[in-house]
C-alpha cells in the first residue's frame, strides 16, 4: 500500500495532467465558437481522432483520469474510517468551502464525464450516425454540427452549464492544493499560487461555459 | 549539631567533580543489560535522567502521571537557562556562576553541588542544541543570551517565552529514542503509591494505573524521584494542577529525610487574583523584567482613583510613580532575585499603594521600552507572553501597564540528597525541584532547568553507576515477596479508607482551606505567632479531612477524584512539616523571611552563627513530630555576606 | 452569566455514551473556561453525581493536555487559543454550550471529555529526535544557525501536540502534528543528518495508527491553537519526496539485518 503522501502526491500529479489536457480540450473547443465557420474545428477534432500519437495519449489520459479516480475514492474511503463517530455540532473555519467537497463534486464531475463521452467521443468513434461534411472535398465527421444541434435543446445546454460549474468549483482547490502536495510551498510564491489558482479554475470554468451558451444564444 | 556526611569529594573546589567522576565505580555493560532503575516522574529531571540512563545500557521503566512524559511542567517554564558560556563576552565564567548562585540562594546552598552544577552548565547548551533545542539566535547565526535578576551578566539562553518546552521536548526526544531502541518504557497515566524497601534499600514502586485503577508493582535496583516540587499545598500557584509532591512525600514516609520545607519562592511576576473559583495564577515570565519597569503610585489619591477606575494609570504623572525597586536596589533595579522582589510588592501592597480593584497588585511598565525599541521590538522579545496577558486579562499590555503580584512558584526544599543525589534510604535517588540541593534558599531565575538538566543528564549517570556497581550481584526481583505484598495491602487500605468516608466536602474544598492558611501564615512573610496558629489549623483540618471529604464513584476506573485526595492527603501533611521547619528557622533568608528578623530597612536578617545548616527533617511515625537533623554548611571558597543589591 | 452545557458522558471506550444536559447560573464572565467546568463538577460532587472528567494540566496554555470540541470548534471560538486560555467573556449570557471530545479513530476515548493521544508518542518514537548520545555535543556555537532558520523551527518546534489539528480535520490527519515535528528538526543542521529516514519513519508510522489523509483544507492551521502553518506539511511532503527519490537503499550490511 502506497504512504498517505505517496498518494497524494499521485492525485495530484494526475491532477495537473488533467488541467493541461482541459486547457488544450479547451482551445480546440474555443476554434467552435471564434471561427467563422466550423471547419477548423472539425479539422482539428478528426486530427485528434484519428493522429496515431494522439492515440497513445489518449490512453493515457484515460489512464489518468482512472488513476485520479481510483485514488480520489480509496482517500475518501480511508478518511471516512478514521472519524467512525462524528461530531453533534461542526462548526469549524476553513480556509476554501471546496476543498472540502472534493469528492462530491469529483463523483458529480464523472457523472458528466459519462455523459459527455457517450454523447461525442463514443458517438464519433463507435456507433457511428455521424453528420458528414466536406472541407477541400474531402469527406469529413461534422463534429461541430453535432455539437450545435445538442446545445441547441435548453436542457442539455444548462445541464453542462451546472456540471461545469461543480468542475470550477472541484479546480478552485485543485491547482494550489496539487501544489502543496508536491511540497511546492514557499513564502514568496505560493500567495501567488494560490490566487494564480483561483484565476486558472475562473478562466477554465468561464472558456467551457461560454460555448454552449454561445450556440445557444448567439450562433 | 549532629552532622552526618553528605559524601562531598574531597580537594579543592573546583577539582571536586572531576575527582569524584577518576573515582566513581563503573558498571560494564553486560551488566548494566541486568539492572533496573525506575524514574518517577518525565519533567526535565527525569526525562533527561531516564534517556541517558537508557543510552548507557540500563533497563528503565518511567512513570509519568501525565498521558505522555511531554507534558511535565518542566514544559511551562518560559524564561531560560542559565550556562556559564560567556558568550557574550561579559566577564562570565563556572566560578562567577557558582558565586550569584551561591549569594541568590542566601548562602543556604551547599557550595559543592552549586559548583557542580555551575560546571556541567555548558555541557547542557551543548547536548541540547546537538538536540535540536532552536534557542534564540543572533543574526550571525550564534546563540543569544539575555540578562536575569541576580546576575550582572547575560548568562541566559532562551527560546522565545518556551524555554522550558523546548528544553523537555528535547529530553523527551531522547527518551523517545531510548523507547524505541527499547531500553526506556514508559508508563503513562500513573501515579506512585509507595516505595517499596527490601533489606533497607529502595527496590520498587507500588504505582495506581490511573485509567483503570489497578494497582501494579514494579521492581527496580534504584529509585529515582523527579516529580518536581511541593507548591501546589497553597492551592493557587503557577504549578500544573496534577502537580503534585506525593512521590517525595511517600519517600520521605518511607525513611528519606526532608529538606529545608520552608524554603519556598514566592514569584514576583504572576498575573493577580481575581476571583474565589480561580484555580491557578499564570506566571509572567522573569525576563520581562530586563525591560519592564515595576511601579504602583506615590500618592494615595492616585491608588484610590485607580481603584475606582476614574483614571487610567497611563495618566499617572512620571514624578508621581513609585518605582520602588529602582528606589531601593539601585544597582540591580528591577532585576533583583525573585524573593526581593515579591517582598517589595508586599511591602509596597501591605502600605496600601496596591493596585486593582483588590489592592494586591503592582505595575509592570512597558511604556520606557516601547520607547526605546518601539513595539515591535518589544512584541519581538515577549510577544507571546503580552498575548497570554491580553488573554486571562483582556487588557492591552502594549497600551496599559500589566499588572502583577507574587505567587508560589518552586520549592528549593526537598528531599534531603548527598553529593551523589542519594537521599539517606540507599537506592533512593531525588533529582530536580524533587531535590533540596543547589538552590539554598532562593533560586535565581532560569537555574531551575539547569539544575533539573545537570541532574538528569550529568550528574545521575555518574552517580547512580557508582551506586549500581554494588548492586551486579543482586538479580532481578519478582515482585511477589512480602515486602510488595504488604506495600500493596497498605496503598490499597488507604485508597478504600478514602472511599468510605463519604463526607459532604469536595477534594479541592479541603485544599483550597489549606492553601489559604498557608499563604496567609506561611507566605512571602511569616511570624511566629501565626505560623504557631497554622500548626494547630493544618492538623485540624488534616483531622476534618479524614472525617468529612466526599470523592463520588469508584476506585475501579478513571477516577481524577481519588488521585487528587491522595494529593491533598499528603499536602495536608507536607504543609505541616513546612510550617514547622519555618517556625524553627529564627531568621530571614532568601524565600523564608521570618518578620522578626528583619534590618531597619526591612531587609533580610540572616543568622549564620546559629543557621547556616541544612534542616532535614526525619519522620517519626503519623502524628508525631520530625526529628530535625543539621547538616552544616561550610564556606570554603565564598565569604558568607549580607546579600547586597543596592 | 447563565448557560445551559450539553456536554458528552461516556463511561470507557466499551460503553456508548451521550449527551447529558446541564445548568449553570452566576458564572463569572472573568473564570476560564476549565475553572466553569471546576464549578460544575463541584455542584456534580455536591448532588452526589460523579464529576465530568476532561483533560488538563498546566493551565497556561503550554502542556498540551487540554482539548476541548466547543460548540464544533476544537478550543473554542477563540483563534489561537487552548481551552484552558479561554474564558467566558467569549460567551454570552443565556448561551447553549456543546462540548464534546476529540473524535478520531486513532484517538480512542478514555472517558467522557478524554481520549487518549498516545499516537502521538508513537509517531515521535519513529523518529522525533536526533540521534546524540549524552555528552558526546560539540560546542554550542559550533555550528551557526541562520537566525531565519532557527526561528522557523522554533516556530515548528513550538506545537503543543494537543491534537486540535486531527480534531479539526474533516479527514482526522495528522499531517500538520507530523510535518511540525519532521519541520522543525529539518530546518537545523543537527536534524538534517537523520532526516531523509526520519520523515519516511514517521509518516509511515502516522499512516499505520489509521490517521486520515490530508486534502489541504488548511482547517488544521485555523483552529490551532499555537498557529502552527500548514508550509509544515508542504516541507514534509517535499522533504518525504526528496527522500523516497533520492535516499539510498541501505545494504543488508548497513541495516545489521
Amino acid at each position: 500500500m502506497y504512504s498517505s503522501i505517496t498518494k497524494k502526491v499521485i492525485m495530484s500529479l494526475m491532477g495537473l495532467f488533467l488541467i493541461t489536457f482541459l486547457l488544450v480540450h479547451l482551445s480546440l473547443n474555443l476554434t467552435l465558437i471564434i471561427s467563422s465557420s466550423k471547419d477548423t474545428f472539425n479539422l482539428a477534432a478528426h486530427f485528434m481522432g484519428t493522429n496515431p500519437v494522439v492515440k497513445v495519449l489518449e490512453v493515457v489520459l484515460f489512464g489518468g483520469f482512472i488513476i485520479h479516480i481510483f485514488w480520489g475514492i480509496v482517500l475518501f474511503f480511508q478518511n471516512w474510517a478514521a472519524r467512525p463517530h462524528s461530531y453533534a455540532v461542526w462548526n469549524h473555519s476553513q480556509e476554501t468551502f471546496f476543498s472540502k467537497y472534493m469528492i462530491h463534486t469529483g463523483a458529480l464531475i464523472l457523472a458528466f464525464l459519462a455523459i459527455h463521452l457517450l454523447d461525442f467521443w463514443y458517438k464519433s468513434r463507435f456507433s457511428g450516425g455521424m453528420p458528414i461534411t466536406q472541407i477541400d472535398g474531402i469527406k469529413y465527421d461534422d463534429m461541430g454540427q453535432l455539437v450545435l444541434d445538442k446545445f441547441k435543446s435548453p436542457a442539455y445546454c444548462s445541464l453542462y452549464v451546472i456540471f461545469l460549474i461543480f468542475m470550477g468549483f472541484h479546480l478552485d482547490h485543485a491547482f494550489q492544493s496539487a501544489l502543496q502536495s508536491l511540497g511546492i510551498n514557499h513564502s514568496k510564491y505560493t500567495p501567488f499560487f494560490k490566487k494564480f489558482s483561483r484565476f486558472l479554475a475562473v478562466v477554465i470554468t468561464i472558456g467551457y461555459i461560454s460555448i454552449p451558451i454561445v450556440i445557444y444564444f448567439i450562433l | 549539631m549532629s552532622l552526618f556526611d553528605s559524601k562531598i569529594p574531597t580537594g579543592p573546589l573546583s577539582e571536586k567533580w572531576t575527582k569524584f567522576k577518576a573515582d566513581a565505580k563503573l558498571v560494564n555493560p553486560t551488566n548494566k543489560r541486568k539492572l533496573d532503575v525506575i524514574v518517577i516522574g518525565s519533567g526535565l529531571a527525569g526525562a533527561s535522567a531516564a534517556a541517558s540512563l537508557g543510552e548507557m545500557g540500563y533497563n528503565v521503566k518511567v512513570f509519568c502521571y501525565q498521558d505522555t512524559p511531554r507534558r511535565a511542567h518542566s514544559i511551562a517554564a518560559q524564561g531560560g537557562i542559565n550556562a556559564a558560556k560567556n558568550y557574550q563576552n561579559d566577564g562570565d565564567s563556572v566560578y562567577r556562576l557558582f558565586y550569584d548562585t551561591i549569594k541568590g540562594g542566601d548562602y543556604r546552598a551547599r557550595e559543592a553541588n552549586v559548583y557542580r552544577l555551575a560546571e556541567v552548565s555548558n555541557n547542557i547548551i551543548d547536548q541540547c542544541v546537538a538536540q535540536g533545542v532552536p534557542f534564540a539566535r543572533d543574526y550571525g547565526g550564534l546563540l543569544d543570551n539575555r540578562s536575569f535578576g541576580g546576575a550582572q551578566v547575560s548568562r541566559t539562553f532562551y527560546a522565545r517565552g518556551q524555554t522550558g518546552q523546548q528544553l523537555l521536548l528535547g529530553a523527551y526526544g531522547a527518551l523517545n529514542r531510548q523507547i524505541a531502541k527499547g531500553t526506556v518504557k514508559v508508563y503513562s497515566r500513573r501515579n506512585l503509591l509507595d516505595i517499596v524497601v527490601i533489606d533497607g534499600k529502595a527496590r520498587g514502586v507500588i504505582i495506581r494505573n490511573l485509567i483503570t485503577g489497578e494497582i501494579e508493582r514494579y521492581f527496580g535496583h534504584a529509585v529515582v524521584i523527579a516529580s518536581g516540587g511541593y507548591g501546589n499545598v497553597y492551592y493557587l500557584s503557577t504549578y500544573a494542577m496534577g502537580a503534585n509532591s506525593s512521590p517525595a512525600w511517600i519517600a520521605h514516609k518511607k525513611g528519606a529525610w526532608f529538606g529545608n520545607p520552608c524554603y519556598v519562592q514566592i514569584h514576583p511576576t504572576c498575573i493577580p487574583v481575581h476571583g474565589d473559583y480561580q484555580s491557578k495564577l499564570t506566571l509572567m515570565s522573569e525576563s520581562l523584567r530586563n525591560d519592564g519597569r515595576i511601579w504602583v503610585p506615590k500618592k494615595m489619591e492616585d491608588v484610590q482613583k485607580l481603584r475606582r477606575k476614574e483614571i487610567k494609570p497611563t495618566q499617572i504623572a512620571e514624578e508621581d510613580r513609585d518605582y520602588y525597586l529602582e528606589r531601593r536596589y539601585p544597582a540591580f533595579g528591577n532585576l533583583v532575585p525573585r524573593d526581593v522582589a515579591s517582598r517589595a510588592a508586599k511591602e509596597r501592597t501591605d502600605s496600601g499603594y496596591g493596585v486593582n480593584d483588590t489592592g494586591l497588585a503592582v505595575y509592570l511598565d512597558f511604556a520606557e521600552a516601547i520607547g526605546r525599541i518601539g513595539k515591535k521590538g518589544v512584541a519581538a522579545k515577549y510577544g507571546n507572553l503580552f498575548q497570554m496577558y491580553e488573554k486571562i486579562n483582556d487588557e492591552n499590555p502594549y497600551e496599559t501597564p500589566m499588572m502583577i503580584y507574587p505567587a508560589t512558584h518552586y520549592t528549593m526544599g526537598g528531599l534531603w540528597v548527598d553529593y551523589e543525589l542519594m537521599t539517606t534510604i540507599p537506592g533512593l535517588f531525588a533529582a530536580g525541584e524533587a531535590n533540596f540541593s543547589d538552590h539554598g534558599a532562593n533560586r535565581l531565575g532560569a537555574s531551575a532547568l539547569m539544575q533539573g538538566l545537570a541532574d538528569g543528564y550529568f550528574v545521575l549517570p555518574y552517580t547512580l553507576s557508582n551506586y549500581l556497581a554494588d548492586e551486579i550481584y543482586t538479580p532481578r526481583m519478582t515482585t511477589d515477596g512480602e515486602e510488595f505484598e504488604q506495600a500493596e495491602r497498605q496503598v490499597k487500605e488507604r485508597i478504600e479508607k478514602l472511599m468510605s468516608i463519604n463526607g459532604t466536602e469536595s477534594v479541592d474544598t479541603f485544599h483550597k482551606r489549606l492553601g489559604k492558611i498557608m499563604w496567609e501564615h506561611c507566605g512571602m512573610a511569616r511570624n511566629a505567632q501565626g505560623l504557631k496558629k497554622a500548626l494547630e489549623m493544618i492538623p485540624e483540618l488534616r483531622k476534618e479531612f479524614w472525617q468529612n471529604v466526599k470523592i463520588p464513584g469508584g476506585s475501579d476506573y478513571f477516577n481524577p477524584e481519588i488521585e487528587k485526595a491522595g494529593y491533598v492527603a499528603d499536602f495536608l501533611e507536607i504543609g505541616e512539616l513546612i510550617v514547622r521547619d519555618a517556625l524553627h528557622r529564627e531568621e530571614s533568608c532568601g524565600g523564608h523571611f521570618r518578620e522578626e528578623y528583619q534590618t531597619q530597612e526591612g531587609e533580610a536578617l540572616r543568622n549564620d552563627a546559629d543557621f547556616a545548616y541544612v534542616a532535614a527533617w526525619e519522620y517519626k511515625g503519623e502524628n508525631k513530630a520530625q526529628e530535625l537533623h543539621k547538616e552544616e554548611l561550610r564556606y570554603e571558597s565564598i565569604e558568607l555576606k549580607q546579600r547586597n543589591y543596592k | 452569566m447563565n448557560l445551559t452545557l450539553k456536554i458528552w458522558r461516556q463511561k470507557n471506550a466499551g460503553t456508548k455514551g451521550k449527551f447529558e444536559k446541564y445548568k449553570l447560573t452566576d458564572i463569572s464572565t472573568e473564570s476560564s473556561f476549565l475553572e466553569m467546568l471546576d464549578v460544575l463538577n463541584e455542584k456534580l460532587i455536591n448532588e452526589n453525581q460523579e464529576p465530568i472528567a476532561f483533560d488538563h494540566d498546566c493551565r497556561e496554555g503550554i502542556c498540551g493536555t487540554c482539548g476541548l470540541y466547543i460548540n464544533g470548534r476544537p478550543h473554542g471560538p477563540e483563534k489561537g487559543t487552548t481551552t484552558c486560555q479561554l474564558h467566558m467573556r467569549k460567551f454570552k449570557d443565556g448561551d447553549v454550550i456543546t462540548i464534546e471530545p476529540w473524535r478520531a479513530k486513532a484517538f480512542p476515548i478514555v472517558r467522557d471529555l478524554i481520549v487518549d493521544r498516545s499516537a502521538f508518542d508513537l509517531i515521535l518514537q519513529a523518529g522525533g529526535y536526533t540521534s546524540v548520545n549524552t555528552g558526546n555535543a560539540p560546542d554550542a556555537n559550533s555550528i551557526p544557525i541562520p537566525k531565519l532558520d532557527s526561528d522557523r523551527a522554533f516556530e515548528s518546534a513550538a506545537c503543543i501536540g494537543c491534537g486540535a489539528c486531527v480534531a479539526t480535520c474533516k479527514n482526522a490527519s495528522a499531517m500538520l502534528f507530523v510535518s511540525a515535528k519532521v519541520s522543525h528538526l529539518a530546518l537545523l543542521p543537527q536534524g538534517r543528518i537523520e532526516a531523509a529516514e526520519r520523515v519516511q519513519k514517521m509518516v509511515a508510522k502516522m499512516d499505520e495508527l489509521g490517521f486520515g489523509n490530508c486534502t489541504n483544507t488548511y482547517a488544521c492551521e485555523m483552529e490551532c491553537p499555537k498557529n502552527i502553518s500548514v508550509s509544515n506539511i508542504a516541507r514534509m511532503n517535499r522533504e518525504f519526496i526528496k527522500a523516497k527519490i533520492f535516499a539510498e537503499v541501505p545494504t543488508a550490511v548497513e541495516t545489521g539485518d
